[in-house]
């Protein structure tokens, strides 16, 4: 009933049957963050708004949810979001150095984006395929036993996709 | 109610089931240190001091949140439950700046008492002391997460106590922050400024503003008339400053102590309050007798309570009282009717108010309407808190300071003015005099007690010969929901209110537990003020706001009658929509 206008983002109509399906349900909050993180790629502040309206919940719970949670992201991620594993076997395996020359490669640190607003970087917990260590997924292209050689090649592929 | 049999260190004790091993403790006479928990608050077990043996177990427990088992013994402190809390201390400690000498909690903060009572002399962790901004945006509180301990009670108190939800815990692990969320600061967050937060935190991470360099300015100008100010809920816990009991009545010592640092007049808010009841109850008159104006008609002597109505009930802006606050009327009649009086260019007076209340401070520079004698109707606000600092820093005696009375003419005050500082107290005040304005008759008994003690909601009717009016009181801003929405539910089908008058105070027990009073207030020291209070209306000359000698003089002399073209220039105002987010 507060006089905040409404919030300038559109959720798609699968996303707003899902919060309304899940309205009355206990533990709806994480649920319903987890769609709009996959809508977005990550949480804008105008969805945690629209989300604190329609789910009738106070906008700092909601921020302490995402905060919490490493899965959630306050800021947009590059087009091609680097997640590079340092699980306890990709971090043996060398995962460290994979970031390293990410960031050397790109010009940027772990949870940045560059200027071209293409790539970002992203440390990850294990991915569960310790076998392939070190691992890195990009768009959801899974590359195992990655050496620091290959990166320029693999980023110069995806530059070339645009 | 059913009860258990349990020791504590082996002595045998009967206590009602569902008792917190800390509560029984404390029913033996025996004292656990607490840090994180408040009895205001759910216990949460965050800090990990009030750990305490169970015979016969190998592990503790934490007293705060671990209720008693029938014949189980609790074993509170013996050398191993001492280091383990020395440890709890010591690594507190390792994180935390050691700035006691300069900080705003020196003498009062809880981690140093603990230290002390600990006997820690060294800190035998590596020290990671971070250096944070702080957050100084709002006019009343000031944020320092450097020095915070992450406790949680501020968010705890602002959450559960005052549905505000202007704090939280945001972030995780070493990087905690108890802020707003969305990436505001705290004037842009959904703060009401009502200061629980400060009243309930352990150490200095949140406290007051301190502007009292500013009065001790104002003194040495000699250009300025320096006016001062009391509140009702101030007399009342001011002496605990200086080893008092809660809730005796030190008004005339106040005075003469703010007379002692050189301000030039004294005077009352309970003056104003006789004054506000006077302008509110004609309001309310015009509303229920006259029909002109919505009902319920609610009250807005708390600034923290209208801060959250326009953020989160606009809609019942129609509703809200035009009367201005006691604090901002009494700042307008210095400035203008006693300005006048005395012969003092309004320009050259200094207003100052002593308030309970940090909102007040924000009340203040709320809007224009705050100027209504053509100058900042009230220039400064120092807290409880403050002032009893500044009496301390000018040496002054206060115990042993013989009484004096406020200067004349806005200084004489009725039982009704003083009880606005309880919950129940305004509506209380509203009632004997709205009496009187509806029947020109007066009340045989002016205790309303349906409206008095520390239920959240009180709900009553009135009989005003034969009219009922239905009346409800909330303190504690969470409190307040549930009588709103049950007033937006009857408008939205169109059935009459289900009350005429509704009173809000933002603070449990009402203003004697503000955001500004001494630290320490709990549930028995709020009774005691309560009491305190009650006990100044009974012995009161007057009771009854329309009773007020000075009150009668100032609608002769000035303002005509209530609601009049000048009382509505200077003694009223109005609210606009404000979002909860400001940014």
């Amino acid at each position: 009933m507060a006089v905040d206008t409404a919030p300038q983002i559109e959720f798609s109509k699968e996303l707003e049957s899902f919060i309304e399906e899940w309205k009355p349900k206990p533990g709806n909050l994480i649920m319903v963050l987890h769609r709009v993180q996959e809508e977005f790629g990550y949480i804008p502040r105008e969805a945690a708004i629209k989300v604190s309206q329609l789910l009738d919940t106070p906008l700092a719970k909601i921020y302490g949810v995402i905060t919490f949670y490493h899965f959630f992201k306050l800021d947009k991620p590059g087009k091609y979001n680097i997640q590079v594993c340092m699980g306890t076997a990709c971090y043996l395996k060398g995962g460290e150095d994979l970031i390293n020359e990410m960031e050397n490669l790109l010009g940027i640190g772990v949870n940045e984006v560059t200027d071209d607003g293409l790539f970002s970087i992203e440390s990850v917990r294990c991915v569960g395929c310790c076998g392939l260590a070190p691992v890195m997924i990009v768009d959801g292209e899974v590359f195992g036993k990655v050496t620091k050689d290959e990166l320029p090649e693999i980023i110069a592929n995806y530059r070339k996709q645009g | 109610m059913s009860t258990v049999d349990i020791k504590v260190n082996g002595r045998a004790l009967t206590v009602p089931a569902g008792t917190s091993i800390l509560k029984a403790a404390k029913l033996a006479g025996c004292k656990i240190p607490t840090l994180c928990y408040h009895s205001d608050l759910e216990p949460w077990a965050a800090c990990g001091i009030c750990v305490v043996k169970v015979e016969g177990s190998p592990r503790m427990v934490r007293a705060c949140a671990t209720m008693v088992t029938a014949g189980q013994n609790y074993i509170t402190d013996d050398p191993e439950i001492h280091q383990i809390r020395k440890t709890v201390i010591e690594m507190t400690l390792a994180d935390h700046p050691q700035e006691c000498l300069t900080c705003a909690r020196n003498q009062t903060c809880e981690l140093q008492r603990l230290a002390a009572e600990y006997g820690i002399r060294e800190i035998p962790f590596d020290r990671r002391v971070k250096r944070l901004p702080k957050d100084e945006s709002t006019p009343s509180i000031v944020l320092d997460p450097s020095k915070c301990i992450q406790c949680g009670r501020c968010a705890q108190v602002c959450q559960q106590l005052q549905d505000v939800w202007a704090l939280e815990f945001i972030g995780r692990g070493e990087k905690t922050r108890l802020m707003p969320s969305a990436g505001v600061v705290l004037n842009e967050s959904p703060c009401i400024k009502c200061g629980q937060c400060s009243a309930h935190c352990p150490v200095g991470a949140i406290y007051e503003k301190d502007e009292t360099d500013l009065l001790m300015n104002a003194i040495l100008d000699e250009t300025k008339h320096v006016a001062v100010q009391m509140a009702p809920a101030v007399r009342v816990a001011f002496g605990e400053a200086f080893g008092m009991e809660p809730g005796e009545i030190t008004t005339g010592k106040i005075y003469a102590a703010l007379r002692r640092l050189g301000v030039d007049a004294v005077f009352d808010t309970n003056f104003s309050a006789d004054l506000t009841i006077m302008e509110e109850g004609s309001e309310f008159v015009e509303r229920f007798v006259n029909g002109k104006g919505e009902l319920p008609q609610l009250t807005s002597c708390c600034p923290a309570w209208t801060d959250y109505m326009e953020k989160y009930y606009p809609d019942m802006i129609p509703n809200f009282s035009t009367a201005k606050s006691p604090q901002m009327m009494q700042g307008a009649v210095i400035k203008s009717y006693y300005a006048k009086n005395k012969g003092i260019d309004p320009k050259d007076i200094y207003s100052v108010s002593i308030m309970p209340c940090t909102a007040k401070k924000f009340e203040r520079v709320r809007d224009e309407n705050m100027k209504s004698s053509g100058y900042s109707d009230v220039d400064l606000v120092l807290t409880t808190r403050e002032l009893s600092r500044m009496i301390k820093t000018f040496g002054v005696d206060f115990v042993n300071l013989p009484e004096e009375d406020a200067d004349s003419p806005v200084g004489k005050y009725t039982g009704a003015g003083t009880i606005f500082g309880v919950t129940g107290g305004v509506m209380e005040a509203a009632v004997r005099s709205a009496y009187y304005l509806i029947t020109k008759e007066e009340l045989s008994n002016v205790n309303i007690e349906a409206v008095r003690g520390m239920d959240g909601v009180k709900v009553g009717e009135v009989d005003i010969k034969g009219t009922k009016v239905k009346v409800a009181v909330a303190h504690g801003m969470a409190n307040v929901k549930a009588v709103l929405d049950e007033v937006r539910e009857a408008k939205e089908k169109g059935l009459e209110p289900p009350y005429h008058f509704i009173e809000v105070m933002a603070c449990r027990g009402g203003c004697i537990a503000g955001g500004g009073q001494p630290y320490g207030t709990e549930d028995d020291v709020r009774e005691k003020r309560i009491a305190g209070l009650y006990k100044d209306d009974e012995q009161s000359e007057f009771r009854c706001s329309h009773h007020n000698p000075e009150i009668t003089q100032i609608y002769k002399d000035y303002l005509g009658a209530p609601l009049s073209e000048k009382s509505h220039h200077l003694l009223h105002t109005h609210y606009t929509p404000r979002p909860v987010y400001q940014k």
